[in-house]
């Protein structure tokens, strides 16, 4: 557990030695990189098989104070959500450069700038302090910008200005809410535990709009309906480790904001809140389900699914009960290893190979005659992505239609036609992609071109992500573990309605 | 109960088959369909081993296998066997390897084909055994992957589009039935089937479903409803069925209506009757009406399709419906129905398994005239086959009057049973069945007079071999199996007799 | 009472090392550097002004502390910590001018720098209005012919004219208004000021002087609506004197005037906290902060030249840093200076970068930066850092001074008033602001170069500055107490 702060140093250091040897070789960036990503994982994943849950939920690893004159403290702790969330990121990490073991244009910068967004995640997840909080949320935009705006493919400049000025204008909102509720109580310290404290004392008025405010802006970044429109195309400009990570990681940065922050702080403003944030949740799932339906190019078509997917985290959230918000983190891991197998497939062995993402040029090309291995890992991403029993979005998913059942019965049932959705479009774009009918060439037209085969890093990259979805689907209680106990601590219980599961 | 965990080995064994063959991607054709028909055979043989210690009186659940697995959602890994779930493990032990043995001469990728047929009847054996909702709907919903592919690969012209309409179908129900079950944990904390039955039979899961206030607990009834009548189909939800069957190639369409329609009405008598009694109760004569509708309407719009496929598709729906007929029947009446009820329901269940047999069998004989005539099935394509075929006509011929329900092939018993126990609960829907069995009798006295007598004619008139040896293998256990059961009814009942009585005196209100 | 002239020239011997300095290097060129190159010239010149500058700090730390002169002069925290940050910013400034291939003179250009960085020093420890008067004009007279200073391009010229002509104007507003005030209380010290005045009722005459007094402070600072002579004056000038008024110019400036209005007219402030505010200088103030953020951030968005980009953000950032003034009152000066100084860090640096650009081809749209990743990568890094920090970014220093300044300005009374809304403005307009900041590291990181662009060598002073004003921010921001310890 004390080894967990190494993760943000790791890969800090991972991040500085990428842009030296990559002056050198591409190679040795790569071989850089992946050894710091790996070595963050497995420092995760051993606190994770080590951790023994307390009663004040978050166990501090680092608390020194930092600057005195605002009562802040680099605090760093964690408990099972932090975890959960650290091992995936990790996973997701791991993943997500075996999948970039191609790039060859400014390499050693490349893994620079994801290993920076990767360490300034881990800060994230193991910050206890809202001002440190803050600062690695922030320092986690800047590279997303410079990753998909050099690396990045479709309309990569405005993508990626879009994506960082909503990420932007969230966090200034965040940090609008908690600067308010840091003057208004008159707290002395920016950690968690008293700003919760100093919160208590707040009128009425006060907590809806810090709520408001704070909710606001990180339900932006967890792409909350209706501010969810960059991420589709941010996603889609991405190159495919920084649309992974994007996908799969940051967008949990949000939702993570929300449940350490704002739910904690502002218990009263949820109550308030709660309503509008469900419904805003599930018309999320089922519009951006919709619209995944008509999407003629293959990102598209996964990019808005996270949005959809990242409806049913919301709402678990919003359902504000134990079994609820346990199921909304189990779902934050298992969307973000289901997003990183879709988009490794689309962008890597599919558009990197075939050069085009467009639905109606793959129906003619029979894919999955040419890269089986492929066909193979989308067809078990997609069925992950259905909520099919077997895979890890079955448990979230219906852990969070119980939990949200005892909030708001109609929230459910529409997150429920949401789940058929998804079921659809999925399967229209496996039909479309892998398994569409090749029109025969005409007589003395050329043989079209082999494909080049599967390489080794994607492989791995695959069989990690797709055991990691299967495991958790047929062990939830490996994660589940984790987080109960973690919502049990008190400074959830004034929002989480007393602990009652 | 013996020791071993002899449910897991039969759920489990077809699965290793598939990852057998998986992981030997460079087999040949003949040694990966030699594979999976030893390991499609392991359910026999397995399930001869359990009939050898079943004991049909004993009360309960035989062979019971029952690990935690999901703690915080109060989730086990429940296995168990009583007279109905046998009867469906033997059926798809029959069937499956039947299947297989029906694309023999399949030469496209017959490894995949194969792996994807051993997990499909992994699945399906999955769902008779499973007690408790999570793994019952992991094994429910897995099945559709296999039988997606399975008809989108091999399948005919349209298969895209059938394939894609059973599967969102079957997954739209499925999310309104996991909607359901959702609700039924929130109430009791539990998703134990044999524990909620008990709820169920006490009144005091109705009384628990109350706490949810308004009309959602008819909403949990509705969901859980409507995923099993998609999958039956239960009219009006069957409008997937007839492409889907269709397109499917001739193995897969043998265990989709063989087995896999089984499966709905396996959960209709296992989980939504034991749950909702007084519900079902309530409910019962619009389901009759729907029953009806799909014993009718499915007869009569077998009688006026000239693709024989499809055609025996439609019947399929006709015959699934009178087993939902006799249990709605059984439900509408309040009191224990005594003598009627219990005909009414071990006509259902012989149903289920006859009906597997004469449909997997009719669906083979249409395959073979397609495979025959390069592609055609459409009953004006043959003529005068029984003079070029005499032994595929013969067969073909009992199985049709199987389907019909001839007396002293199995067809007749089932039959005969829901109809006396229909005409003992609700005369006038026993009465308008009636026309159901005058339609197909039509049709299929048409199919044998257009394709087998008359002049050769169409695909037939330039010769039509008779059946060889792997066809043979085929289709003849079904048949001395169909005379077995039409003589020896009582083998199968022996089988389920005390749970029929059972069901009888506890289960209706 | 004998004031104390040894104490006087005691307190002052960093300016007298600065002054001593000017005339060493003028003297060193007029005499053996006659007939060597431009470029040994002004690296002697240069060299010699880093040592004045280096041994000034030295004099400034150890130098007298507390009331000196009879209160003329105060070295309170405040004014001892903006010395030492303006004779760093003038460091900086001098590496970036030894960065320059076609500086006329250099040896004036670089005594003149001296002068102006001695006339700044000046400014932030006066307490006395004479002096201060004649702090500020010994700078800004040196700053106008900085401006200036390049005659072969006429865009010197005019911004030399227009920072003469604006800067006149505003230092005869002030005059004016101090001799009001001198009129009313009789004193030209401010602690006595601040007495006299508290004990009077509110005079019309006091406000006339405070709109005087705040008209100047306006145009030092570059705050709208006295903001019009910033984006010429940044775009014309030579670009080391660019920086100097960027960023020791701004910080002595915020220094020189929060000491004025609060030390001298404390009762006569007002108050932002509440809606119902009272009258005094604090609301207009206020108006003034909220006019600036909105120009300079809107005036931004449409820029196409670099350097016109950063005046536009300078005019921005004035208006957070009155934030700070604001809150000055009430939490003391640590955020303002902190924020003043960092980022008077980061706009040097940005300049320093422009200079070195400059010494193959001109740079006057931000298009020129393009491909800087390529052409020179240690430019492209030290480059982010300070757009960086200027878009408010942590770990970086902008971003904590931003935070602390709004953190003090909310404390002041909540979300309840003019103080509180301002606050969510600027929040919401560095949103916007980050848009601009990352449309010049688009081109710096992102775009390629322009065909034929050549790879640029860094000189190894220009160098060593940008690295050392990065470093700096990268630290100070990481932290801050380092520099909020001086409080």
């Amino acid at each position: 557990m004390n080894a967990l702060p190494c993760t943000i140093y790791v890969s800090f250091a991972g991040a500085a030695a990428a842009l030296a040897l990559g002056r050198r070789s591409p190679t040795a960036a790569r071989v850089g990189a992946l050894v710091s990503a790996l070595l963050a994982w497995g420092i995760t994943l051993v606190a994770a098989f080590r951790f023994v849950p307390r009663p004040e939920g978050l166990q501090t690893l680092v608390d020194t104070p930092w600057i005195p004159q605002m009562g802040i403290h680099y605090h760093l702790a964690a408990d099972g959500i932090s975890l959960t969330l650290m091992v995936l990121t990790g996973l997701a990490a791991v993943a997500g450069i075996l999948f970039s073991w191609n790039v060859v244009e400014r390499t050693g910068e490349f893994f620079a700038f994801y290993l920076a967004l990767i360490g300034g995640v881990f800060g994230v997840f193991l910050s206890a302090d809202a001002f440190l909080f803050f600062v690695f949320y922030e320092i986690a935009i800047v590279p997303k910008y410079f990753l998909i705006s050099i690396w990045g493919s479709t309309n990569r400049e405005y993508g990626a200005m879009k994506l960082v000025l909503y990420s932007f204008a969230g966090s200034a909102l965040v940090l609008a809410g908690l600067l308010w509720a840091y003057a208004a109580g008159g707290a002395q310290s920016f950690a968690i535990s008293d700003l919760a404290m100093a919160a208590t004392r707040f009128t009425h008025a006060e907590q809806v709009g810090m709520f408001g405010l704070v909710f606001l802006g990180f339900g932006v970044l967890a792409g909350m309906f209706p501010f969810h429109t960059w991420a589709p195309t941010g996603h889609v400009a991405a190159p495919t480790a920084a649309s992974m990570l994007l996908a799969g990681v940051v967008m949990k940065l949000g939702a993570y904001g929300c449940l350490r922050i704002a739910l904690p702080l502002f218990p009263t403003g949820l109550l308030f809140w709660q309503p509008m944030i469900a419904w805003l949740a599930v018309i999320g799932i089922v519009y951006a389900g919709l619209i995944a339906l008509v999407q003629e190019d293959f990102k598209f078509v996964i990019g808005y699914s996270s949005v959809s997917h990242m409806g049913f985290v919301i709402l678990g959230l919003a359902a504000a009960n134990v079994r609820a918000v346990s199921g909304a983190v189990l779902q934050m891991f298992s969307h973000g290893v289901i997003a990183g197998l879709l988009f490794a497939v689309v962008g890597r062995m599919v558009y990197d190979r075939t050069h085009t993402r467009k639905l109606a040029d793959l129906r003619q090309m029979s894919l999955y005659k040419q890269i089986p291995f492929a066909a193979t890992v989308f067809v078990l991403a997609g069925l992950a992505s259905m909520g099919m029993p077997g895979f890890s979005g079955f448990p979230a998913e219906l852990t969070i239609l119980i939990g949200a059942w005892q909030t708001s019965p109609w929230c459910t049932a529409v997150a429920a036609v949401g789940v058929l959705v998804a079921a659809a479009f999925t399967l229209r774009v496996i039909q479309a992609s892998f398994f569409g009918t090749a029109k025969q060439p005409p007589a003395g037209a050329a043989p079209p071109v082999a494909l080049p085969p599967i390489t080794l890093p994607e492989k791995c990259g695959a069989l990690l992500l797709i055991g990691a979805t299967i495991l958790i689907g047929l062990k939830p209680d490996l994660l589940l573990d984790l987080i109960r106990p973690a919502l049990q601590a008190p400074l959830f219980q004034a929002a989480l309605g007393g602990g009652a599961p | 109960m013996s020791n071993y965990p002899l449910l897991s080995l039969i759920v489990l064994t077809p699965w290793a088959g598939g990852l057998l063959l998986a992981l030997l991607p460079k087999i040949g054709a003949g040694a990966s369909r030699t594979i999976a028909l030893v390991f499609s055979l392991s359910t026999l043989g397995l399930a001869a081993l359990v009939l050898a210690s079943f004991d049909a009186a004993a009360p309960g659940y035989q062979f019971v296998e029952r690990r935690d697995w999901i703690a915080s959602l109060n989730v086990h890994y429940y296995l168990g066997l009583d007279g109905l779930s046998l009867l469906l493990v033997l059926l798809t032990g029959i069937i499956a390897p039947v299947g297989l043995l029906a694309s023999w001469r399949q030469t496209r990728d017959p490894r995949f084909f194969s792996l994807l047929f051993l997990v499909l009847q992994g699945s399906a054996l999955g769902v008779f055994l499973a007690l408790d909702f999570v793994p019952w709907f992991l094994f429910w919903e897995l099945s559709l992957v296999p039988a997606y592919f399975l008809i989108k690969l091999w399948g005919g012209a349209g298969a895209s589009r059938a394939a894609y309409q059973f599967v969102i179908y079957t997954i739209g129900g499925s999310a309104f039935m996991l909607l359901g079950f959702a609700g039924i944990f929130l109430t009791t904390g539990t998703l134990d089937f044999p524990t909620l039955a008990r709820l169920g039979a006490d009144g005091s899961l109705a009384l628990r479903l109350s706490d949810l206030g308004g009309f959602w607990p008819t909403a949990v009834f509705l969901g859980v409803f409507i995923g099993l009548a998609v999958k039956v189909p239960l009219f009006p939800f069957h409008t997937w069925l007839p492409s889907a069957y269709a397109e499917a190639p001739t193995g897969a369409s043998m265990f989709l209506t063989g087995v896999m329609s089984k499966m709905g009405v396996y959960g209709f008598i296992r989980i939504l009757w034991p749950l909702f009694p007084a519900k079902l109760h309530a409910l019962a004569p619009g389901l009759i009406w729907l029953a009806l509708g799909g014993v009718v309407l499915g007869a009569f719009a077998a009688m006026r399709q000239t693709d024989l496929k499809r055609m025996v598709a439609y019947s399929s729906i006709n015959h699934v419906s009178y087993c939902l007929l006799a249990l709605f029947a059984v439900a509408s009446v309040p009191g224990p129905g005594g003598q009627a009820a219990a005909s009414a329901l071990s006509g259902s269940l012989l149903q289920m398994f006859n009906h597997g047999l004469s449909a997997a069998a009719l669906f083979f004989c249409v395959g073979v005239l397609e495979a025959r005539s390069g592609g055609l099935r459409g009953i004006g394509d043959f003529g005068g086959v029984r003079s070029l075929a005499p032994l595929f006509a013969g067969l073909c011929g009992i199985s049709m009057f199987s389907s019909l329900g001839l007396p002293g092939l199995n067809g007749f018993v089932g039959e005969f049973l829901i109809f006396r126990g229909v005409w003992g609960l609700v005369p006038w829907a026993a009465a308008l069945s009636c026309l159901g069995l005058f339609a197909t009798a039509y049709f299929l006295l048409t199919f044998w007079q257009k394709v087998f007598h008359g002049p050769k004619a169409g695909a037939a008139a330039n010769g039509f071999g008779d059946l060889t040896g792997v066809e043979l293998l085929t289709l003849v256990p079904l048949v001395v199996l169909m005379f077995a059961f039409g003589v020896l009814p009582q083998i199968l009942t022996g089988l389920f007799n005390p749970l029929v009585t059972t069901w009888v005196n506890h289960l209706t209100p | 009472m004998i004031s104390d002239y040894s104490e006087l020239f005691g307190a002052l011997r960093p300016e007298s090392a600065l002054v001593l300095g000017a005339l060493a290097v003028l003297a060193l060129d007029l005499s053996i550097l006659r007939k060597r190159r431009h470029a040994s010239r002004l690296l002697f010149a240069v060299l010699v002004a880093g040592v004045a500058v280096v041994v000034a700090g030295a004099l400034a730390v150890v130098g007298p502390h507390g009331s000196i002169f009879g209160g003329a002069l105060i070295f309170d925290r405040l004014a001892v910590a903006t010395r030492i940050g303006v004779l760093t910013l003038a460091l900086l400034a001098l590496g970036i001018a030894s960065a320059s291939k076609s500086q006329r003179n250099p040896a004036e250009y670089i005594a003149v720098i001296l002068f102006a960085t001695s006339g700044l020093t000046l400014m932030a420890a006066t307490q006395q209005l004479l002096l201060a008067f004649l702090a500020l004009e010994l700078a800004s007279l040196s700053l106008y012919v900085l401006a200036g200073f390049d005659k072969s391009r006429p865009g010197s010229a005019e911004a030399g004219i227009k920072y003469f002509l604006f800067g006149g104007m505003a230092a005869a507003f002030l005059l004016f208004g101090f001799s009001l005030v001198y009129g009313l209380t009789g004193s030209i010290e401010l602690p006595a000021i601040a007495e006299r005045i508290s004990a009077q009722p509110h005079n019309p005459l006091l406000m006339v002087a405070l709109v005087m007094v705040l008209v100047a402070f306006g145009f030092k600072a570059a705050a709208a609506p006295f903001h019009l002579w910033a984006p010429d004056v940044y775009e014309g000038a030579p670009t080391a004197s660019a920086s100097l008024i960027a960023s020791a110019s701004k910080l002595a400036g915020f220094t020189f005037f929060t000491r004025i209005l609060w030390s001298g007219f404390p009762s006569a402030a007002g108050s932002v906290a509440t809606l119902h505010f009272s009258a005094g200088w604090l609301p207009a103030l206020a108006a003034i902060a909220g006019f600036s953020m909105l120009i300079g951030n809107f005036g931004a968005l449409a820029q196409q030249s670099v350097r016109r980009l950063l005046a536009y953000s300078a005019i921005a950032h004035s208006g957070a840093l009155i934030l700070g003034v604001l809150a000055a009152g009430q939490f003391g000066t640590g955020p303002l200076f902190y924020y003043a100084a960092t980022y008077g860090l980061a706009a040097a640096g940005a300049f320093g970068v422009i200079a070195v650009v400059e010494r193959t081809e001109p740079c006057q749209k931000i298009t020129d930066l393009a491909g800087l990743h390529r052409r020179s990568p240690l430019l492209a890094g030290c480059m982010a850092v300070y757009v960086l920090s200027l878009a408010g970014i942590p770990p970086l220093a902008g971003f904590f001074g931003k935070f602390s300044v709004f953190a003090a300005a909310l404390r002041l009374g909540g979300l309840a008033g003019p103080s509180g809304w301002l606050v969510i403005l600027a929040i919401a307009l560095s949103a916007l602001a980050l848009y601009y900041y990352l449309t010049i590291l688009k081109q710096a990181l992102v775009a390629a170069p322009a065909d034929g662009a050549p790879a640029l060598d860094v000189p190894p002073i220009a160098g060593a500055t940008l690295l050392a004003a990065a470093g700096l921010i990268v630290v100070f921001g990481i932290f801050p107490g380092l520099l909020l310890d001086l409080f």
